[in-house]
């Protein structure tokens, strides 16, 4: 745990401000997420949706000041899916930056069936199609023990079915206490969604 | 201490310690040098194998020892910028690339020269003249790297890692290099050692050598000065500086 | 500290052979890059096998040390581009663990198959034959230590678009002892002469570079990540 993090919650941000070389992208952002919250960060391109979830997670620390306090138990899944075109969908899914190596093929196999990819374990992500590799990416999610995720778009390129699942995923996570912040343009309809617009924080 | 390591860290600060320092660095180097110079090129006795051509260590020597040093200055800074996050210390480093890059290359070329009546031939693979090579490429690769990122703050680390790396190198290097060269030495060729040199030579090349170190931090600061004028020409404390 | 280090470890050595198992010309076409190369000297040469053995040691160390900087200069390319790197970097295990196994990996594909092949180019360069057993040990522990200072320039320039010309510059001047050391061990083993004292050296340049080169790879890595 970090020391800017206070107790009970799992993020906090205090007056956080971002530079992207000489740019200024975002000034005096403040959030505290508690348990149980779902967050949806709203911006118009380039405002630092990216950019201030990647800072969150720990990936950029150039340019990043003020105090970001994030739980350490965490996942994050940017823009790239983080799959191996020549590994099969359970080879993929045995490893995740947020978690440990997953020896034990049956919560994989749980997982696949949850986004409708029972029958492909052993098929090589390569072959399948981009939808099916989207599904894929989303599997980890239901593979995840972390408390807080930090999800970047992760309504695109998925059909309608595909948006329904991947929300009461996160409706899910959430009842079981734990909390998402992610990005997206489309307005979304979930219970309890908060919106932070980081159009004002623009610098 | 602790005081003035924090104010080295602020441009302002610096620039103004840059700018007194240099007020004084910049005569007594032209003096040094033009003291040095005339003392070995005039003074000092001519060898008695090589004759005059020998003068030319008053700048070979004096380039070849303040660039391998420059080296090290820069990791230094490099190290400085990677571990205390001063900003200061990659503009240091940054400006010390191409100094040390130029001395390097003067070394280079002077040895050429000196090689021409001393072997009778422009380039020879001499253990030291290849060293001072792979060290002119140590030097171009971290300016190459530094110009091929776009995010400045981003390049400034990535040349600090690499100049890390290259200072852990350079000793294997240089040790590797002289048992090639011993390995394959041609029965013809012979460096005249410089351990035997005497001390009506030796003196005028202390000075010189001195007069480089002098010369290689006022071209430094020089150097880190102009960066500052880039970088913060918007800003109020540089304004009121220059006006 | 997370307990399973060793299983980590294991695990990504697994993931890197078994992917590239799945596509095995990328493991032989550096192969076929040594042959090629090889090939070009006789012809620049000539054809005298006296010239030629004299050469042999000087020119299969130098095209190991290019085909090697090809090779990794792809060494994170793939996981960079497809995201696995983001993850790795943020996964509680340390960076340069999975550093290392990358490197590893991409060594007992690349440098040791080479080094197993190597026999093949002495005999086309008339290399005489004492000189093979101390060739393929110079190779396997050299090409290590080319991997290593390879991955160390790649992870600099894995972010940049125009990478690959700047990764040669940063690398080969960083490789000229593991040259000089290799050179100097076969033409020791060729001339008869116990080439024991340069093998000595590679060795210790590649233990200190296992120990060294991944840290430095990850901070490469996390600067890259910036971009």
């Amino acid at each position: 745990m970090t020391p800017a993090l206070r107790q009970g919650s799992l993020l906090t941000l205090a007056d956080v401000s971002l530079e992207r070389g000489a740019r200024r992208l975002l000034q005096g952002v403040t959030l505290e997420v508690g348990s149980a919250e779902l967050w949806q960060l709203v911006g118009s391109n380039g405002s630092g949706k990216t950019s201030l979830l990647r800072a969150i997670a720990g990936l950029a620390r150039l340019g990043v000041r003020g105090a970001i306090g994030r739980s350490d138990s965490f996942l994050y899944q940017g823009h790239l899916p983080g799959l191996k075109p020549l590994l099969t969908c359970r080879e993929n899914l045995r490893w995740h930056g947020s978690g440990r190596v997953y020896t034990e093929m049956q919560r994989i196999d749980e997982a696949l069936a949850a986004v409708g990819l029972a029958g492909y374990e052993d098929s090589v992500v390569m072959q399948l199609s981009a939808g099916q590799q989207r599904r894929v990416g989303l599997a980890r999610l239901w593979l995840s023990d972390a408390a807080l995720w930090l999800l970047d778009e992760p309504f695109t390129a998925i059909d309608l079915k595909g948006t329904a699942l991947l929300e009461s995923r996160l409706q899910a996570h959430c009842s079981a206490g734990g909390s998402v912040v992610f990005t997206s343009h489309q307005p979304t309809a979930m219970d309890g969604l908060q919106v932070l617009d980081l159009n004002q924080y623009a610098a | 201490m602790w005081t003035f390591v924090h104010k080295m860290g602020s441009p302002p600060w610096f620039y103004r310690f840059a700018t007194i320092v240099i007020r004084w660095l910049l005569p007594t180097v032209l003096l040094a040098l033009l003291a040095g110079s005339v003392w070995g090129l005039l003074y000092a006795p001519p060898d008695f194998r090589q004759g005059n051509s020998y003068r030319i260590i008053y700048i070979h020597v004096p380039a070849a020892v303040v660039a391998l040093a420059g080296y090290y200055v820069m990791a230094i800074a490099g190290l400085v910028s990677l571990v205390w996050k001063i900003k200061m210390a990659d503009t240091a480093m940054r400006a010390v690339a191409p100094v040390g890059a130029a001395l390097t290359f003067v070394a280079l070329v002077t040895g050429a020269i000196w090689g021409k009546p001393t072997w009778g031939a422009w380039w020879v693979w001499d253990a030291r003249i290849t060293s001072m090579l792979i060290l002119f490429f140590l030097y171009l690769g971290v300016m190459a790297l530094f110009e091929a990122y776009d995010d400045k703050a981003a390049a400034a680390k990535a040349c600090a890692v690499l100049s890390l790396v290259g200072t852990v190198n350079i000793p294997i290097i240089y040790k590797s290099v002289d048992w090639w060269y011993s390995l394959h030495q041609p029965a013809s060729i012979k460096f005249t050692g410089e351990s035997a040199i005497d001390a009506s030579m030796l003196y005028p090349l202390l000075l010189m050598i001195g007069a480089f170190y002098g010369l290689f931090a006022l071209l430094v600061l020089l150097n880190m000065k102009a960066e500052l004028l880039g970088t913060h020409r918007q800003s109020a404390w540089l304004r009121s500086e220059l006006r | 500290m997370p307990p399973e280090l060793g299983l980590f470890l294991r695990f990504q050595v697994q993931r890197h052979l078994s992917a590239a198992l799945r596509r095995p010309g990328d493991i032989f076409n550096p192969l076929v890059f040594f042959l090629m190369v090889v090939t070009l000297f006789p012809l620049g040469l000539g054809p005298d096998p006296e010239v030629l053995a004299d050469f042999a040691p000087g020119i299969v160390w130098v095209v190991a040390l290019l085909s090697s900087l090809t090779v990794s200069s792809r060494l994170f390319q793939a996981d960079y581009e497809d995201g696995t790197l983001e993850q790795l970097a943020l996964a509680p295990h340390p960076l340069a663990l999975a550093a290392m196994s990358e490197v590893l990996s991409h060594w007992l594909l690349s440098g040791v198959v080479l080094a197993l092949a190597s026999p093949v180019f002495a005999a086309m360069l008339n290399m005489p034959v004492q000189a093979i057993p101390t060739l393929m040990l110079s190779l396997v522990l050299g090409t290590l230590c080319l991997s290593l200072t390879g991955a160390i320039g790649a992870a600099l320039t894995v972010g940049l678009r125009r990478g690959g010309v700047l990764l040669s510059l940063l690398t080969i001047p960083l490789t000229v002892p593991v040259l000089i050391f290799g050179v100097g061990a076969v033409r020791e083993a060729a001339l008869g002469y116990d080439p024991s004292g340069w093998l000595a050296l590679l060795g210790a340049l590649a233990a200190g570079g296992l120990v060294l080169a991944p840290l430095a790879a990850a901070a490469g890595l996390r600067i890259s990540l910036e971009l």
